[in-house]
């Protein structure tokens, strides 16, 4: 139900975007659709691979390690583990969220996965070494690594306090 | 493809092949295989047609983002977006920030010089900081392209809750006074919050 309201609410975001776009200049909302539509197709693949592999996954992950390492009494050392994971998965948009979901399927704790989908979102190395760091100052990209340091376990541990 | 983006937007480019889709797609061919050879062809078959369910049940959210984010990108102008978090913004710069880095629908390429340009421009490290967080933690076009195939909205949702105060409490964070004496250019205008 919540997925199907979602859905609708993005519809109407498209229809106000496309509405407002359309106002401006129809050629606009012409460009906007050729733009969204290439994005698509480009994304297409990666997404049925990404979806259908992580399914296979989950099926390989050793479910003992798993639930051994990041399981529901992995504790501090569990969330620890996730976060230099995540530090250490490749960027992109597809690599730490498989892995994360395959994982959770496997039996990793709702904890752990949101310590390593955070870390993976924040300290991605190679994202942090082909993009970051070239373009921004380093001392900044420091910066905002040793602030943010504390947050997977900050997430992790809300997780725990919520569920 | 139509080529008429304002100017000094940069146009999103894409190798056709790229490294994370390499990994995956490594990951996932391998994996079916060795479930293929180890389970047997019905195991197999079973996971294969309920993922596939699960893909044809997001490709309507995955357009609409697509659109969505195609719209943001051709309408607002990167000249907008530097007016808003200029220097001396308060914590109000900082959240303007981090919410304009949870709905820009870019990727890095984009991103980061982007906060590089805005700190040129006289926003602070701050304003810049919370800008990028918002990006890498909330940014809405990828959650709801990439994340939600995967975990499925509960747990985006409550994923963004926890995360919703990060960006403006890391800008704060970074805008310490202690860190002065480190990042030795303090940008002017810039101090406590």
């Amino acid at each position: 139900m919540i997925v199907f309201g979602f859905t609708l609410a993005l519809m109407a975001i498209a229809a106000g975007l496309a509405f407002a776009a359309w106002r401006r200049s129809p050629a606009l909302l012409t460009d906007g659709f050729s733009d969204a539509r290439t994005q698509f197709i480009h994304l297409l693949p990666r997404l049925a691979i990404g979806v259908l592999g992580s399914g296979f996954l989950a099926h390989l992950l050793p479910k003992e390690t798993i639930l051994a390492w990041f399981g529901p009494n992995s504790g501090l050392m569990g969330t620890a583990l996730a976060s230099v994971a995540g530090a250490l998965t490749p960027g992109g948009p597809v690599v730490g969220y498989a892995i994360g979901a395959a994982a959770l399927k496997a039996g990793a704790d709702l904890a752990q996965v949101m310590a390593y989908v955070t870390a993976w979102s924040l300290f991605t190395i190679n994202r942090m070494i082909s993009w970051e760091i070239p373009s921004m100052p380093a001392r900044i990209v420091l910066l905002r690594v040793v602030v943010s340091l504390p947050f997977p376990f900050l997430a992790a541990w809300v997780t725990l306090l919520v569920r | 493809m139509p080529d008429d983006t304002p100017p000094g937007l940069p146009k999103v480019q894409r190798k056709p092949l790229d490294w994370g889709f390499l990994v995956v797609a490594t990951l996932s061919l391998g994996s079916m295989i060795w479930v293929t050879l180890r389970d047997g062809f019905t195991v197999s078959q079973h996971i294969l047609a309920e993922d596939f369910w699960l893909f044809l049940t997001i490709l309507p959210k995955v357009a609409l983002g697509c659109l969505i984010g195609s719209l943001i990108r051709l309408m607002i102008a990167r000249e907008t977006i530097e007016k808003y978090i200029g220097a001396g913004s308060g914590v109000k710069g900082l959240a303007i920030a981090a919410i304009i880095g949870t709905l820009f629908p870019a990727g890095p390429f984009t991103i980061f010089p982007l906060a590089a340009v805005l700190m040129v421009s006289g926003a602070d490290r701050g304003a810049a900081i919370a800008f990028v967080s918002g990006w890498l933690l909330l940014g809405i076009n990828r959650a709801i392209i990439w994340e939600m195939p995967f975990f499925g909205t509960d747990f985006v949702l409550f994923r963004f809750l926890v995360s919703l105060p990060m960006p403006v409490l890391l800008g704060l964070a970074a805008r310490a006074t202690v860190f002065d004496a480190y990042v030795n250019r303090p940008p002017p205008g810039e101090g406590k919050a």
